[in-house]
């Protein structure tokens, strides 16, 4: 076993210590450098392959992060391998969706992110404007029109006159409730003429500490959330010129004061309850009972149903109850080749068919998102039992506002959960919390 | 990590065998050119692994370390710009001292692996290789299994922790998003995981005593706990050396943990973020590599500080037979 020699232990030690030493400084490179070796090895076999014979069979990467998504996804990429046997395509889920972007920029920057993958609108514009996006416009000359879609999400995804991406779905914020609690505390259900009053008091009248009932989930997610009310309070996130931030405008203000509202006067769960619940899964506490109210976005829409509470038929959907104004926040994902793919025959061809009605429709059936393709909404509105009333999700449409973006988005979108957490925890004032996060924002947007 | 450490052994027990002797001494030239050949030929994968995994990137990591880098790669250099920005950082005080408490807390995990090494080094004990096994399991676990399990076991509202502690009476806080309780329970869990580990070579040093010397202890009218602290404890005092030594450079390293149980929106966080994090944070979520580096240049040379006075100061308490 071990023999204690003088000359054992110093070269042991001396050896071991150098080299973890070194795993300490390594640690960044050596990450990068393993998964960056794989995928390099395995497109440049794939590449191999095409060049050996160009009619044999190729197979694409497709990167996407939600689970909830991910059965109708493979079925699509099933069904496209169907129509064009000499494709396959290989779905791969990101473990959640914060992983996802730190992911994909490192297997970008090493010249190896996959053949098609998920853009959102926060990181189009640094993804296009830095050449990683592959143009799409003979995608859309040949095979696809851009009227199928609406305009808003083909703007999206245009970029210096190009399109680079092809709308894959939107998703719009709508009030969850459970219409169970509602009826055993005795409180109207919400209708669309609600205002945020109107939630305030019936959050208070729900609320039941004995039970362990919270009128409302006052979460901390932009776009379901603290977005939504900026702007429903009559204030914005970033200005129209997208140079500055709006966080320290009283509008912003009010639109997270009606959140931290719910938290104090205990109409909400405390932040530390929430957060210790999890953190990347909204409609939790909603779908478990302990929560009656909760704003969500339409992805969410049918994994909220398959909960406890909605399966039990509790669950049902309203507009977004209105501040000064109402607002709901638009946004959709497109699907994107990348620039440096090995395959981009197959990569555009595998995009148009995303694009398609037929992909659409697979999406639509499934309750997962809102198809962009036009006409198929009512498909995915008829998906749920007509008495959830998803219909509010399309009758959002006419209030949307387009979620912020930036050049940059992620530089400051990304310091929101640091810093203004500190609100939602009682730690600081929505002033405080807002004033720090308008200087931090206006800082990333003039580095841009 | 572990594979370099058994390298390492592995390294010096060669070194340490007697040459086979008995050979004339004309030849004895060629011979050990012959084995000393062998010997490089072994070592070469290993040696090639560590040159281009550890070794380069260490040193590219120090050249990036003065470079400005973009959204997908491509570097300026920019000279000390990183390394000003590393000394007005604030949360590089917090990440530091996190870092050093989390490290002290893994240190105090030590004398317990000591102990428990102890007992089931017992020669009556029935069931060793159970008891070994449980304590080992730790080990062997995926950090995301056991972060999962943990986050269960400290929830708030629901929690086994605070279930138990309402049993008497207490009201258990929110372990893991209290600024207060955060980083003490994150290490609890440190010291869980490292303690099989530990408990394997504390185990190790202990049957190398030799049993005589316990024999002779006890004719001389030495008890149990004399035995122990005259005995014991000196004879493994270059175990625990080595163990301290891997202790403060893993305790350095902590991510994995901090990574899983806490995350951004943690209100908590300040409390709870190591340099690691930071280095993760400011490297590949914000994609700013180059200050990344300087966080893992400044790890680095703190590791190395700390490892140069644990040589320096071992002298006076540690004993090699």
């Amino acid at each position: 076993m071990f023999r204690t020699s003088r000359r054992w232990f110093r070269s042991a030690t001396a050896l071991a210590l150098a080299g973890l030493s070194l795993s300490a400084i390594t640690a960044c490179s050596g990450d990068t450098g393993s998964s960056g070796t794989t995928t390099a090895a395995e497109s440049s076999a794939a590449a191999e392959a095409t060049s050996a014979a160009a009619a044999e069979a190729v197979t694409i990467s497709y990167w996407i992060w939600d689970k909830n998504q991910q059965p109708a996804i493979q079925q699509i990429a099933d069904d496209f391998h169907a129509a064009n046997p000499s494709i396959t395509v290989t779905v791969e889920l990101a473990s959640a969706y914060r992983d996802y972007w730190t992911k994909l920029q490192t297997a970008a920057t090493s010249g190896t992110a996959p053949d098609v993958f998920w853009m959102n609108g926060p990181n189009f514009q640094l993804y296009a404007s830095n050449g990683q996006l592959e143009p799409l416009d003979d995608v859309f000359a040949s095979s696809l029109s851009s009227s199928d879609y609406p305009q808003s999400l083909i703007d999206l995804y245009t970029y210096d006159g190009h399109q680079y991406g092809v709308p894959k779905d939107f998703d719009t914020v709508v009030l969850a409730y459970n219409s169970q609690l509602f009826a055993d505390a005795g409180v109207a259900a919400p209708t669309d003429t609600w205002t945020w009053d109107d939630v305030h008091a019936a959050a208070q009248a729900l609320t039941d500490p004995s039970k362990g009932i919270y009128g409302m989930f006052a979460g901390f997610y932009s776009q379901e959330d603290y977005y939504d009310t900026i702007y429903q309070a009559g204030g914005y996130v970033i200005s129209a010129d997208g140079k500055s931030s709006g966080y320290d405008q009283p509008e912003a203000i009010a639109g997270i004061q009606y959140w931290i509202d719910f938290i104090k006067d205990g109409s909400s769960p405390d932040y530390a309850t929430m957060n210790d619940v999890d953190p990347d899964q909204s409609g939790v506490m909603l779908g478990n009972g302990t929560a009656a109210m909760e704003y969500i976005a339409s992805y969410s829409a049918a994994a909220i149903l398959d909960t406890p509470e909605g399966q039990a038929g509790h669950i049902k959907f309203a507009r977004l109850p209105a501040g000064v104004q109402e607002a709901s926040i638009i946004h959709g994902l497109g699907n994107v080749v990348y620039a440096q793919s090995a395959h981009k025959d197959a990569a555009k061809a595998f995009v148009a068919y995303l694009g398609s009605k037929a992909a659409a429709d697979v999406q639509a059936e499934t309750s997962t998102v809102i198809p962009a393709f036009n006409g198929t909404q009512d498909t995915w509105v008829a998906s749920f039992p007509a008495e959830v009333n998803a219909q509010v999700f399309i009758d959002e449409l006419p209030v949307t506002v387009p979620y912020p973006v930036s050049a940059n988005t992620s530089a400051w979108a990304n310091q929101e959960s640091e810093i203004l957490s500190k609100a939602w925890s009682l730690e600081q004032t929505p002033e405080e919390a807002c004033a720090a996060m308008a200087k931090a924002m206006n800082e990333a947007l003039a580095a841009e | 990590m572990t594979a370099l450490t058994a390298a390492g052994l592995a390294g010096a027990r060669v070194k340490g065998q007697p040459e086979p002797g008995g050979r004339p001494v004309g030849r004895r030239r060629a011979t050990r050119f012959i084995e000393s050949g062998w010997g490089w030929a072994f070592i070469l994968p290993t040696a090639i692994g560590l040159g281009v995994f550890y070794i380069v990137p260490a040193f590219t990591t120090i050249w990036f370390s003065f470079s400005s880098w973009g959204a997908f790669g491509g570097h300026e250099f920019t000279g000390l710009d990183n390394y000003r920005h590393l000394v007005t950082d604030p949360d590089i005080g917090y990440a530091l001292v996190n870092t050093l408490l989390y490290t002290l807390m893994l240190l105090c995990g030590i004398p317990l692996a000591i102990y428990l090494a102890a007992l089931i080094n017992r020669e009556k004990l029935k069931g060793k290789g159970v008891f070994r096994t449980l304590y080992f399991l730790p080990v062997v676990t995926m950090p995301a299994a056991i972060a999962m399990v943990w986050r269960l076991i400290y929830n708030g509202q629901f929690g086994v922790l605070n279930y138990a502690l309402s049993l008497v009476g207490i009201q258990g806080p929110f372990w893991l998003q209290d600024p207060r309780w955060a980083l003490l329970s994150i290490g609890v869990i440190g010291v869980w995981s490292s303690l099989g580990y530990n408990m394997i070579l504390f185990s190790a040093g202990l049957q190398a005593i030799p049993k005589e010397l316990y024999e002779v202890a006890m004719i001389d009218g030495a008890t149990r706990g004399q035995q122990f602290r005259h005995l014991t404890v000196p004879l493994l005092s270059p175990t625990i050396f080595f163990v301290t030594i891997l202790t403060i450079i893993n305790g350095f390293q902590v991510f994995d943990l901090i990574f899983l149980m806490a995350g951004r929106s943690n209100p908590a966080i300040d409390r709870v973020q190591t340099l690691v994090w930071l280095f993760y944070q400011d490297g590949f979520y914000s994609h700013n590599m180059g200050y990344g580096s300087v966080i893992a240049v400044l790890i680095f040379l703190l590791t190395a500080v700390f490892t140069a006075i644990q040589f320096s100061v071992q002298r006076k308490w540690v004993n090699y037979v």
